[in-house]
């Protein structure tokens, strides 16, 4: 065997599988916010039908989904990394969900790349049904995945499809935010309007998905969302949807935007407070139990989270070079 | 209940029209996904990959020179290699995703061995390529020269590291090393896990570097026999235009570095798959018996049958005596060769038979290819012979057969393993799935990714007709291209 400088009987540090539990909700938080705002902006594109506009939104969308979309493929590889049951059992277990995610994935993607190769207006029609059909889909579809995750509740039950559509709420939130601090006064107040509607929406998806929670002790977490933690993610996230439909209001978008992020972030912080200790409720599998070995998680740690550093300095370079009001650029090379 | 709700209530789903002898078992119909998903993905991650150089080579002459001819060529494969890359996305992630839907036991058992690598992957190439193409397609106007170019650099650099990553997993299930296996449930199952206890050993398996250097020259021959192609087509059309007819050169003069590398490193790496799959020797010959080997040279079926016969009887051959024994140890005509009936269960003979045939023939077409282009190179005639150009035409996409073939060797030769002598495929199979759902989902993907292979095509097919537009050549009714092959008239 060769020589190794990992430990191979423990872990580097005593809390690591926490650490990498931790990992693997940023790479959820960051997919949901950077494709979230992504998927807004595809269901958004439906309310515009002139060219001009549609091209706009397009461009603030080109440079960065392809990227945004990584961070599921983070988010799935770094779970197979580190919690190979829980990977195996979330896809196989919401077989058709997980399939119909990434078929709609795939309709998102390919639409507004097909749309630019030709003039043809019923080709481009199709191709934005694909583009909004996707973009609204594939949040549906990855909130309900999170849902029967979380709440170990059936697919056509209220939990789950309240998560699903809360998914998409705050998708449009998002979305919203970005378009009206990247574009110009018409279309900004535009943005506005759907952005006040989408956040009360979605303040309301999760009142009553938790009311539905509490009711039922849906997996068990009445008392999570009653405690100390779960009040105060539900008190925040009131506090920056309200604050930001305040700050909308007044026509400043960019702080609007920074209070509309944290929605998403608050909502992946909601998901981990209520699978913690467990990781897959539905088995009541814990973290610990859930980990690799020590030597495959020190190795993972070391070769993978620096890059991780390098990644989200590489996010910071893409949103710096294409920072700024939009112009209408179009999508395409 | 209707059938889309009982389905999606996890029940498993009846199908009316796939009912019966249509609805397939849930593994046949996860490995016909698999395949047919990778089969489509490869296509457009070989793309990237070999299409790399090509960019980075345009995008350098022309930000350093500012000539006109390589503006256009960066442009033009520029764009194919964004609609390249964004096919590759969407077909890949469905297709990982089935390594949990489809094969979830193959991903517990596994996912210590596999996770890893799979994270680096999406951590350290795909992100990569992911920004920086971001950059490279948007970016002209909002970056430095250097950075811009930096940027192809970056995207090449991550779609030949992306290919590192995956054919450290996959060369791990070829030739597995550096783990013990450990009983664990799994899913509610007892079985054995593998524990990695050497990740060197583990990463740089005997099969790695034989794979990488395998896998990323032939999507670097398949991509400069289809840039070959589309630049032979347009000079074809068009004797003059600069800028393609050094696109031809250039790709002639990659040919002919890389076809007969392939040959050459082809020759070692079977000596290698011998030594460590022999089963997959075997069934590459069609070699029943245990002992001498002889080289199936050249094969044709008598029948349309014998197309499919396993042992590959009924076939006009030509063959050399031996000389399999010869190739199979490095020097010994006399060499004993296990065969095929030392096991219990073997690979579809036929299918590995045939592709490892279509994989050899087309790889010495393609040195031949590169020969002649190199000739002609030397005479300064490259594109004045019409019967070069189109010999190239219609050779863009055998490249790709080559790949794929190649591909169909490495794999179906596993079978019956997943993990070379430690999971069957069977094994790995979802136990939760029911033949309904694999079923539907099968049709599915074959109905979409057969219609992305098109639509890729035709979006190959728009651009070259938009670049000879601008090169002021006008389409007429003869000269209508209705497929992917141009149809090559005899006119000129």
């Amino acid at each position: 065997m060769t020589e190794l400088l990992l430990p191979v009987d423990s872990y580097l540090v005593e809390p690591l599988p926490e650490i990498w539990f931790g990992l693997v909700m940023f790479a959820l938080t960051m997919y949901i916010v950077l494709d979230g705002f992504d998927f807004g902006i595809g269901m958004l594109y439906a309310t515009q039908d002139n060219d001009h506009d549609r091209e706009t939104l397009l461009s603030a969308f080109g440079p960065v989904w392809d990227a945004n979309e990584v961070w599921v493929i983070a988010f799935g590889t770094m779970t197979l990394a580190a919690f190979p049951d829980v990977y195996s059992r979330l896809l196989s277990e919401h077989y058709l969900l997980a399939l119909g995610f990434v078929l709609a994935l795939l309709f998102r993607g390919l639409g507004p790349e097909l749309r630019e190769q030709r003039d043809d207006e019923r080709w481009q029609r199709y191709c934005d049904y694909s583009f909004i059909g996707g973009s609204l889909f594939a949040p549906l579809l990855f909130g309900m995945i999170a849902g029967r995750w979380v709440f170990d509740a059936a697919t056509l039950s209220l939990p789950t499809l309240l998560t699903g559509i809360g998914l998409v709420a705050v998708s449009v939130v998002t979305g919203a935010a970005f378009l009206a601090a990247k574009t110009g006064p018409s279309l900004a107040g535009e943005m506005r309007d759907y952005g006040i509607i989408a956040t009360l929406a979605y303040l309301g998806g999760v009142v009553a998905l938790l009311a539905v929670v509490v009711v039922t002790d849906a997996g068990g977490h009445a008392g999570t969302v009653l405690s100390i933690p779960g009040a105060a993610i539900v008190v925040l996230s009131a506090g920056a949807g309200l604050g930001g439909i305040v700050l909308a209001g007044r026509g400043e978008y960019r702080a609007w935007l920074a209070t509309a992020l944290a929605l998403p972030v608050l909502l992946s912080l909601l998901v981990a407070l209520l699978l913690y200790p467990t990781i897959y409720p539905p088995t009541g599998l814990t973290v610990q139990e859930a980990v690799v070995s020590p030597l495959a998680l020190n190795l993972t740690t070391v070769l993978g989270v620096p890059v991780l550093f390098v990644v989200l300095w590489y996010f910071k370079f893409l949103y710096g070079v294409f920072s700024g009001p939009l112009e209408g650029e179009g999508y395409g090379a | 209940m209707s059938v889309l709700a009982q389905s999606l209530a996890g029940g498993g789903i009846v199908l009316p029209i796939l009912d019966g002898p249509l609805q397939l078992s849930p593994e046949i119909a996860s490995r016909a996904q698999f395949g047919w998903t990778i089969s489509v993905h490869i296509l457009f991650a070989a793309l990237s990959i070999g299409l790399a150089p090509f960019i980075v080579y345009f995008t350098w002459k022309s930000v350093r020179t500012d000539d006109e001819r390589f503006e256009r060529l960066r442009s033009f494969w520029i764009k194919v290699f964004a609609a390249g890359f964004v096919m590759g996305t969407v077909t890949g992630i469905p297709m990982s995703f089935q390594f949990g839907t489809n094969f979830p036991q193959f991903s517990s058992v596994a996912g210590e061995m596999i996770g890893g690598p799979l994270a680096f992957e999406a951590k350290m190439a795909f992100f990569l390529e992911a920004v920086f193409l971001g950059v490279l397609l948007f970016g002209r106007e909002r970056v430095s020269d250097r950075t811009y170019v930096l940027s192809s650099v970056l995207v090449g650099f991550g779609a030949w590291l992306s290919g590192f990553w995956i054919l450290v997993v996959n060369s791990w299930m070829q030739t597995p090393r550096g783990y013990e296996m450990v009983p664990e449930m799994v899913m509610g199952q007892q079985m054995e896990v593998a524990k990695l206890t050497d990740p060197i050993a583990a990463f740089f398996n005997p099969r790695m570097t034989w794979m990488y250097v395998h896998m990323i020259n032939a999507s670097v021959i398949a991509v400069a026999l289809l840039v070959a192609g589309v630049s032979a087509y347009i000079v074809w059309k068009k004797r003059d235009s600069e800028a393609w007819n050094t696109a031809l050169k250039f790709a002639v003069l990659i040919l002919l570095v890389s076809a007969p590398l392939q040959a050459i490193h082809g020759d070692a790496y079977g000596r290698h798959v011998e030594d460590t799959q022999p089963q997959k020797f075997a069934a590459m010959e069609a070699h029943y018996e245990t002992g001498t080997a002889d080289l199936h040279l050249f094969a044709v079926p008598k029948s349309p049958d014998a197309l499919t016969d396993p042992r590959a009887e009924n076939l006009f051959t030509i063959s050399l005596p031996r000389v399999g024994s010869f190739l199979a140890s490095g020097g010994d005509f006399d060499a004993e060769v296990l065969g095929l009936n030392e096991y219990e269960e073997n690979p579809p003979v036929a299918l590995v038979f045939w592709s490892f045939r279509i994989m050899v023939g087309l790889g010495f077409l393609f040195i031949g290819l590169a020969l002649w282009g190199g000739y002609l190179m030397y005479r300064d005639r490259l594109s004045d012979s019409t019967r070069y150009l189109k010999a190239m035409i219609v050779a863009s996409p055998l490249g790709y057969a080559a790949l794929l073939t190649g591909w169909y060797v490495t794999e179906i030769g596993r079978q019956p393993w997943v993990i070379q002598d430690e999971l069957t495929t069977s094994e790995a199979v979802s136990s939760t799935l029911s033949g309904g759902e694999a079923t539907l989902t099968l049709v599915g993907f074959l109905v979409i990714y057969g219609a992305l292979v098109l639509v890729a095509l035709y979006i190959l097919r728009w651009l070259i007709q938009d670049e000879l537009r601008e090169l002021g050549v006008k389409e007429s009714a003869g000269d209508r291209w209705y497929g992917p092959i141009p149809g090559v008239s005899d006119d000129d």
